[in-house]
């Protein structure tokens, strides 16, 4: 595999590997909280906090605890058990140093531990072998471009919440997966841009 | 072996160091020492900054009112942040109207104490004191519904207003590890104040109902915050116009037996009272012999969907259309309503169209 530029990781992790329209993770949470607008930004900073530190964590876990001992494939619990206890330490951080921080994505922190698109973030910086600045950029890049997959669909939700007309046995969950599933259409336009994966 | 043992262990070790973390990033993070929560610009507490303001009053035996316990859910706990408070949380703000969020008003569960802060609440609360007593009867009203009768102990009597109620602690029981409260109405007159009666619904699932209905026995002890609500008799020369369905006879019944003869005759309150069937129904032979005591007053009893085998031959239907068959000059009279939700939307907009202003309408909603 060609060496990649830390940044072309972080645009192409962005728009032609989104993380969320590409590969399909962290659907849950973004299916639910994409109704205001609000709630997904605050959301949404909460993933791209989470996915960064967590990918920097995970990856010297791995290489430097994991790796010497030949526990790979211990991965999936070591990285989970990580990511929890993260995202505890994080909330208190955050509840101590910033209120308004708090206010804005507090309580959606222990939400994120189950997103499976934190998981899926530290489990692809292993499979694709990225070093430690590629990881990290990676990761922020990961969460932006969840980030930008919700807020997108919250401004469409909003939109058409006054414009359109949905069949009652499509509204929620139904409508929301054919939205995504257009949106991830339109992304594929960018695959030509750069592959990383 | 070794590659059992290694790896398992490899991972307790881990799990065991991220522990050792938390508990640190706890004890340094979340300690924020000890700060004055001042009540009202009069009371001021020194307490242990970290828990919310609902807990932490609590602590200092000022109870605030709670149905969920904490969860964001019943919006009974609001009050006033008058000074040290972030920006309102977004588990706050569906909770809240535009004008409650612009004065100050925050929900007490989610509100963080973390330095010196200063809060307004309604001077009742200072009133409300945690009741101890204990089981002295438990009797069968219907196939899911009972009455409970406390004697209280500890403090030995309770003043409160007919139609108020209390909030009953269901302690840690079973498979369920935390205690919860749940609102009842007294449906007892005041009279000594050394008992106090309340009619429960089983809900399926419930935990408070469960408990009360599964676990709790005669001599058992209980424990209630209490009093609260503001649903209770208006002094005026209106007619009374009563609507309940179910558990919600409690507060009528509280209001209406503390009335004197006197009162009654000049208030003429009238009873309506909604069930499904016949076995929904409790206490019809009470109220008839109120009648025949009280001839100013009315009861109406009316089955939604009544079974053949009730060979019932009273009122049939819902309570709106009932209270204008029976009701007159329904503009000019007082309303008090207690049921579920449902029922309380539909007789509030039957109660509106007919010229009730809405500041004559009271209720108690928490079904």
């Amino acid at each position: 595999m060609e060496e990649l530029s830390p940044f072309v990781i972080f645009v192409a992790s962005i728009f032609t590997s989104n993380i969320l329209l590409t590969n399909f993770l962290g659907m849950c949470s973004y299916l639910t909280v994409s109704k205001e607008l609000k709630t997904a930004c605050g959301l949404g900073l909460a993933v791209v906090f989470v996915l960064t530190v967590t990918s920097a964590v995970n990856y010297w876990l791995y290489y430097y605890l994991l790796v010497p001992q030949g526990l790979e494939y211990l991965q999936f619990i070591a990285f989970i058990v990580v990511i929890a206890a993260l995202v505890q330490v994080i909330e208190m951080i955050v509840d101590r140093v910033s209120d308004r921080l708090y206010a804005a994505l507090g309580i959606f922190l222990p939400l994120i531990t189950v997103n499976c698109a934190i998981l899926g973030g530290s489990l692809f910086m292993i499979i694709r072998k990225y070093d430690f600045v590629q990881s990290v950029m990676f990761g922020a890049g990961s969460g932006i471009g969840w980030v930008l997959a919700i807020t997108a669909l919250a401004g469409i939700r909003r939109k058409m919440a006054r414009r359109s007309a949905v069949i009652p046995a499509l509204e929620g969950p139904g409508i929301v997966l054919i939205i995504t599933g257009i949106i991830a259409l339109g992304f594929i336009g960018f695959s030509g841009v750069v592959q990383i994966n | 072996m070794s590659h059992i043992i290694v790896p398992a262990l490899s991972i307790a070790a881990l799990a065991t160091a991220l522990a050792v973390i938390i508990l640190i990033a706890e004890k340094y993070l979340m300690d924020y020492g000890e700060v004055e929560l001042t009540v009202n610009d009069e009371r001021k507490f020194k307490v242990r900054g970290g828990d919310t303001v609902l807990s932490t009053l609590k602590k200092e035996n000022i109870f605030i009112p709670s149905a969920c316990g904490g969860r964001a859910t019943c919006a009974y706990c609001k009050v006033k942040a008058l000074r040290g408070f972030g920006d309102p949380l977004p588990t706050e703000e569906p909770l809240l109207t535009k004008e409650e969020l612009t004065s100050g008003v925050r929900l007490s569960c989610q509100l963080k104490i973390k330095n010196d802060v200063a809060i307004e609440i309604p001077e009742e609360l200072f009133s409300i004191q945690e009741f101890k007593g204990r089981v002295k009867a438990i009797a069968d009203l219907t196939y899911d519904i009972k009455l409970f009768t406390f004697l209280l102990e500890q403090p030995d009597f309770i003043v409160f207003r007919p139609g108020q109620y209390v909030q009953f602690q269901a302690p840690e029981y079973g498979d369920i590890d935390e205690s919860v409260y749940r609102a009842y109405s007294m449906c007892n007159v005041p009279d000594d104040g050394k008992t106090v009666e309340l009619m429960v619904r089983l809900v399926p699932e419930g935990i408070c109902t469960t408990y009360m209905f599964f676990h709790l026995k005669v001599g058992d002890s209980v424990t209630f915050t209490g009093p609260f609500g503001d649903f209770f008799l208006r002094d005026s020369e209106r007619r009374m116009i009563c609507m309940a369905g179910g558990s919600g006879m409690a507060p009528i019944r509280s209001i209406l037996r503390s009335m004197s003869s006197e009162d009654i005759s000049k208030r003429r309150p009238i009873f309506f009272f909604g069930a499904r069937s016949k076995q929904d129904l409790f206490m019809v032979d009470q109220w008839r012999e109120f009648e025949r005591e009280n001839p100013a007053f009315r009861f109406i009893p009316a089955l939604s969907s009544p079974q053949p085998e009730d060979d019932w031959d009273g009122e049939i239907g819902y309570i709106p259309g009932l209270v204008e068959k029976y009701a007159d000059g329904i503009g000019e009279a007082e309303g008090y309503l207690c049921g579920s939700p449902g029922m309380l939307n539909s007789c509030i907009e039957m109660l509106q169209h007919n010229g009730m202003p809405q500041e004559r309408i009271y209720y108690d909603k928490f079904a």
